[in-house]
């Protein structure tokens, strides 16, 4: 691999080349051991970068699936408190999945739109100022955006409203960012002998558009907006401010406070410790809530993980194989 | 297949351009003002996060220091906004920087990994891993913080200040819950790695072959490669995703206000625990039992917090959009 390795020789020159390589290397054995520590040193750089996901990886199975059962599953938090030990998290998975698909629901169009414009109509300032402010977006924290729709909310309907639409707008500010971003790539990867050939066939350039551009990058673009969907949807803080907390099961994001995985890890987590006047029982678990924060983790991880699973391999399997 | 395409011959024939500006018109005109449409919204987007944080802001900022005093529960008396904000602000530099300065050598180190030195072949796998650290929700990064890794670093940081204590970071009583600033930089340089790491990599992968292969035809061995060659080609590309990291440093809640046993002061002492708070996990903490003016307030933070997120990340766009001008590539 290094270049410092000697080869054995087979003839004359390679002999040749080999001692010369050798003369080379042996002159100065400060500039290869320089070139081994920061070969260890960059190996070392990425094992340091893996533990912490083997270790998060780790600890969030081993801790979570002692909590995961059917009823765990399918009921909700209704009517459970301290340290009994029945409940579970139906309702934050159902807000979860309402909440995150009411934000692709307006990102998607949006971000699609804006990925199409960009590559296919875009120039000039406009696009210019699209493209950066894009970027720039891709960076708003997402307790900020949160903070934006709470606000725009308030100005509508008024102080205190709480709802899963509020949610949906906030996390759809966070999405539709890495949806233009990762749309766009894909757009610019249909190669253009496409266009020109359906232009030359007398196709409008709308119709191109949707029948062969669409068309082309359609596994890319499915890849992109599940990807966009795995960022979003273990967002907790805009959450915590926009939609608030629950107990029970709420099915409609335009009335009343909802509950969702993410926020409710943070607020098993926050409930710490129950107390259990009679000592420990089968009614009573002390732990509980810590136990219930890493179950609703552990089935969080497990969306998200298959969310990237499937983004990568729609990918591999549908894009059309190009050149 | 390679043919040169020539213009439709029958439209206008003397003017450039002309495919677009004679076919303009029906379902074609509707159909490119809804894509300008969608591209001119998310700008408006953009304005209105900062004309509605400005608006309900405003009551806040115009506000007396008795009225905020009153109305918000943290607020001590007498002092005017921009002083109650400091501290909140200096705690969200100092983690954010923190964080930075851990993440920026191991993500380059990992970048140069996956890009000059890992098998060909392992690479994609191994984004693919370092990507997966952005997927993890950050509620996670906190449990895990507070469970794992804090129990595992609290000898660390008691080792440090019994021999580095000298230094004005590391001074001070260390906590022993570990709920301390430091834990916090450690879990945000974990979860900003992925995206310095993923800008990084791209940068170092475009290095010129060309570039490499003098510096191996000079005799430089892979690290006079990396050091000749392909760190000064990214630097600019380094120092603009590590700013994009800093911008998501700066905004982290969940992370931080889980870990993070908070206090309001400017204090370098991040071994100790009561010493700092962050904008955002400030935000999070008090936001549900808030109302009145005490909404105002925490929102004129979020204000805060948003132009200075912004001015970060403006600046690192505009680093790497010049960068892509003067490249050294063409």
């Amino acid at each position: 691999m290094s270049a410092t390795a000697p080869t054995t020789p087979t003839t004359d020159a390679a002999d040749s080349t080999a001692r010369t390589r050798a003369l080379l290397t042996a002159a100065d054995p400060r500039r290869r051991r320089t070139d081994r520590t920061m070969q260890v040193l960059i190996w070392a750089a990425f094992a340091v970068a893996m533990a912490p996901l083997v270790s998060l990886m780790w600890t969030v199975v081993s801790s979570g699936i002692g909590r995961i059962s059917m009823d765990f599953l399918s009921l909700s938090m209704r009517n459970i408190f301290g340290g009994d030990p029945n409940g579970g998290i139906y309702h934050a998975i159902m807000g979860t999945l309402i909440i995150t698909g009411l934000a692709t629901l307006i990102s998607v169009p949006i971000g699609v739109l804006t990925a199409i414009y960009l590559v296919e109509y875009g120039k000039g300032a406009l696009a210019r100022a699209v493209t950066f402010f894009v970027d720039v977006m891709t960076g708003i924290p997402s307790i900020v955006a949160g903070l934006f729709a709470i606000s725009l909310f308030t100005l509508i309907l008024g102080p205190g409203v709480r709802m899963g639409l509020i949610g949906a707008v906030a996390l759809s500010v966070l999405m539709i960012p890495v949806v233009v971003r990762s749309c766009e790539e894909m757009l610019k990867l249909v190669p253009n002998e496409l266009r020109e050939a359906a232009y030359a066939l007398g196709v409008p350039k709308w119709l191109t558009i949707i029948k062969v551009v669409l068309r082309t990058s359609v596994a890319g673009l499915t890849t992109g907006i599940l990807l966009a969907v795995a960022r979003v949807i273990g967002e907790t803080a805009p959450l915590l401010v926009t939609v608030g907390v629950t107990d029970s099961i709420n099915f409609d994001p335009f009335e009343g406070r909802m509950m969702t995985l993410p926020v409710f890890a943070y607020r098993q987590y926050s409930q710490g410790v129950a107390p259990c006047p009679g000592g420990e029982s089968a009614s009573c678990v002390a732990d509980i809530a810590i136990q219930n924060a890493w179950g609703a983790a552990l089935v969080l991880i497990v969306i998200v993980l298959a969310l990237n699973l499937i983004g990568r391999l729609v990918n591999r399997w549908f894009s059309p194989k190009l050149r | 297949m390679t043919t040169t395409v020539s213009p439709p011959p029958a439209e206008a024939p003397g003017r450039r351009r002309t495919r677009r500006r004679t076919t303009d018109r029906g379902f074609n005109r509707v159909f490119r003002w809804i894509a300008v449409g969608a591209g001119v919204l998310i700008l408006a987007v953009l304005a209105a996060v900062a004309l509605f944080l400005l608006q309900q802001a405003w009551p806040a900022l115009t506000a007396g220091e008795d009225e905020l005093a009153s109305a918000v529960p943290r607020f001590p008396d007498d002092t005017s906004l921009l002083e109650y904000v400091g501290p909140l602000v200096f705690g969200t530099l100092l983690a954010a920087a923190l964080a930075l300065a851990i993440a920026t050598p191991l993500a380059m180190g990992i970048a140069l990994f996956i890009s000059h030195y890992a098998p060909r072949r392992l690479s994609q796998l191994l984004g693919y891993l370092v990507d997966l650290l952005a997927a993890v929700p950050s509620v996670i990064y906190g449990l895990w913080g507070i469970y794992v890794l804090g129990p595992a670093v609290q000898p660390v940081w008691a080792w440090l200040n019994e021999y580095v204590g000298w230094f004005p970071l590391f001074a001070g009583p260390v906590s022993p819950t570990s709920r301390v600033l430091a834990t916090v930089s450690v879990v945000l340089a974990v979860m900003i790695l992925p995206i310095i790491t993923a800008v990084a990599r791209e940068v170092f992968l475009q290095t010129p072959k060309l570039h490499e292969e003098a510096a191996l035809a000079l005799g430089a061995t892979r690290w006079e490669v990396v050091r000749t060659a392909v760190l000064p080609f990214g630097r600019s590309g380094v120092i603009s995703a590590a700013m994009l990291g800093l911008g998501r440093a700066l905004g982290e809640t969940m992370a931080v206000l889980m870990i993070l046993s908070p206090g309001f002061l400017y204090s370098f002492r991040i071994l100790d625990s009561s010493q700092h708070q962050t904008i955002a996990a400030y935000i999070a903490a008090d936001f549900p039992e808030a109302s009145g003016l005490a909404v105002n307030t925490l929102i004129a933070t979020g204000l805060v917090l948003f132009v200075i997120t912004l001015a970060v990340n403006m600046a690192a766009r505009a680093i790497v959009a010049r960068r892509k001008e003067f490249s050294g590539a063409n």
